[in-house]
């Protein structure tokens, strides 16, 4: 039992952190949903005020769909591209080492200083390229657009997800045996169908990760549009991250947007539990 | 599957050209806006400057009072991934070889679960919680990366200690170590891949984190390198110059760092992501 009392010296300080910091900032977040507190001054318990509220709120539904449009494209984008890539990257071709690193690259980086990247490309690069030849729809910046700056921020998203869902492909595709190749190349089966009847089967558990972990980030997109857009022009690009943490902090909303955020939480577990399961039935 | 050498050029022709145009095109626009003046960005946007103007740095490191920024940061990642690793993968080993016993099951799925708890759904009560104990500071960021970091690292860790044999524990304590002596002397070195692991995720969460310091950071003293260039592109959001030097700036240790070190990097995070 001595080894018992030496793993407590370890496991009691982690959790006390960890329940101080993590489980009881939760249920604090719960508990507040259900009053009237603005962050500062007195509260009161309102019930479900807060949540009766959120169903008819446009600032809430727009961040919703928003955010459920920006995660769905990404999510879709991400994984062709990656999936393509990966492809190409795995044939027989040269310099393999270095084109995996170059487009590995991306991954290292901080979004926060990508994102201030593209917000200058979209802003002055591009429209001065438009410009110059005569190409009309890029010549203003799309971000100061109310219909088009997500677009922008869907690119910077898709550009530095893709070189980590691609990573992952490769490392399904490198457990696929060649052999089924040229059994099916003798059997006459096409590339199409080789790919889609051979190959994709068998990286399915790959194809389970990448769909689980990229729609829970792109769900939680935040800094991407802090750097480029603020949420603007208008409400267009606010997330439903960027709504609790604008409102929240500033906005006098802070019970209010916990209400928010618990709603946001159950609607990301059952997201997550829900795919988790349709994919991994698919992949038996 | 190509089958001759021919088209197997022309890919690697496409897949070099598809990099540029697509990774490295924003790469080098950070370094040539970096080296020019506003005028000659005002002269041309995407020409290589006639003359480089590497005194960019200086005034950028003076504005953004890089040193200090620079410091608070590797000081948060070095001892965040220290401090993750020692401690996780104890943690991770004592519940793991406890797993069958209801407190140790407990603890598993009570950290486990958290993982579908999103950081930005617990930001606006951690704040409070954060100040409350008065860790707006450098100190408090490091115990929350390695608080926070739990719930995945538990994960990654207790799948990997499954495959380590119970033999080699009771070998060592047979010898007369003591449990921490087992563990950091026997088994620790035998989670070699996983302790890669789990330290290239939290370094580069550490490194390039944006929202943890953006809530709980308030002096300008504990600032880190990454709220540094937020808090700067709201003073200085015209002068691309500095702002584009103090970037490149935020964003080489960890390009160099990937130059040495890309083949663990990579293969690091895939095994994190294919375990997970």
């Amino acid at each position: 039992m001595k080894k018992n009392r030496a793993y407590m010296v370890i496991i009691i300080p982690m959790l006390v952190l960890f329940f101080t910091f993590h489980t009881f900032s939760f249920l604090k977040g719960i508990f507040y949903s259900f009053t009237d507190w603005k962050g500062y001054g007195t509260w009161d318990f309102v019930g479900l005020t807060n949540y009766l509220k959120l169903w008819g709120d446009e600032a809430i539904g727009d961040a919703y769909k928003f955010t459920f449009k920006y995660a769905i494209c990404a999510t879709i984008l991400v994984n062709i591209i990656s999936l393509l890539l990966a492809l190409a990257l795995n044939a027989k071709i040269k310099c393999k080492n270095a084109l995996k690193a170059i487009y590995f690259l991306p991954y290292m980086l901080s979004a926060l200083i990508v994102s201030f990247v593209f917000n200058f490309i979209f802003s002055n690069v591009l429209p001065d390229l438009g410009q110059k030849m005569g190409i009309g729809f890029l010549s203003s910046n799309i971000l100061g657009q109310e219909n088009l700056a997500w677009i922008g921020i869907l690119v910077v998203g898709v550009w530095q997800a893709v070189a980590f869902n691609t990573i992952i492909y490769m490392s399904g595709l490198q457990t696929v045996d060649t052999d089924i190749y040229e059994a099916s190349s003798i059997d006459g089966a096409g590339r199409w169908t080789t790919f889609w009847k051979m190959t994709f089967p068998l990286i399915a558990p790959f194809f389970t990760i990448n769909m689980v972990l990229c729609v829970k980030n792109f769900l939680m997109v935040f800094d991407q549009i802090i750097a480029m857009t603020n949420g603007g022009p208008g409400t267009s690009t606010q997330s439903i991250s960027v709504l609790i943490y604008k409102q929240g902090f500033s906005g006098a909303q802070y019970a209010y947007q916990s209400a928010n955020a618990v709603i946001f939480f159950i609607v990301i577990a059952v997201i997550s539990l829900f795919q988790t399961r349709v994919l991994e039935k698919r992949e038996a | 599957m190509l089958k001759n050498k021919k088209s197997s050029t022309i890919l690697t022709i496409v897949l070099f050209a598809l990099a540029a145009v697509t990774i490295l095109f924003p790469l080098y626009i950070t370094v040539v806006i970096a080296l020019k003046t506003p005028e000659q960005i005002a002269q041309s946007v995407l020409a290589f400057p006639n003359k480089l103007h590497f005194e960019n740095f200086l005034t950028a490191i003076e504005k953004t009072n890089f040193f200090v920024t620079f410091r608070n940061t590797l000081i948060i990642t070095v001892v965040s991934v220290a401090g993750t690793i020692v401690t996780n993968s104890f943690m991770a080993f004592a519940i793991t070889r406890n797993r069958g016993r209801k407190l140790y099951d407990f603890i598993y799925y009570f950290l486990i679960s958290a993982m579908f708890i999103p950081f930005n759904i617990i930001m606006l009560p951690l704040v409070k919680q954060v100040s409350f104990f008065h860790m707006d500071n450098v100190p408090g960021l490091i115990i929350l990366y390695i608080v926070m970091g739990l719930p995945m690292n538990i994960f990654l860790y207790s799948g990997y200690i499954k495959s380590i044999p119970t033999a080699l524990d009771e070998a060592a304590t047979i010898d007369g170590a003591n449990t921490f002596q087992m563990f950091y002397k026997v088994i620790f070195p035998t989670l070699k891949p996983m302790n890669a692991t789990v330290a290239i995720l939290t370094f580069l969460w550490c490194w390039n984190d944006f929202t943890m310091p953006l809530v709980i950071i308030s002096d300008q003293k504990n600032q880190t390198l990454q709220l540094a260039q937020y808090v700067f592109k709201g003073e200085f959001a015209t002068d691309y110059s500095l702002a584009f030097a103090s970037y490149l700036l935020a964003l080489l240790p960890i390009v160099i760092f990937y130059l040495f070190a890309q083949k663990q990097v990579i293969s690091g995070v895939t095994n994190g992501a294919v375990k997970a």
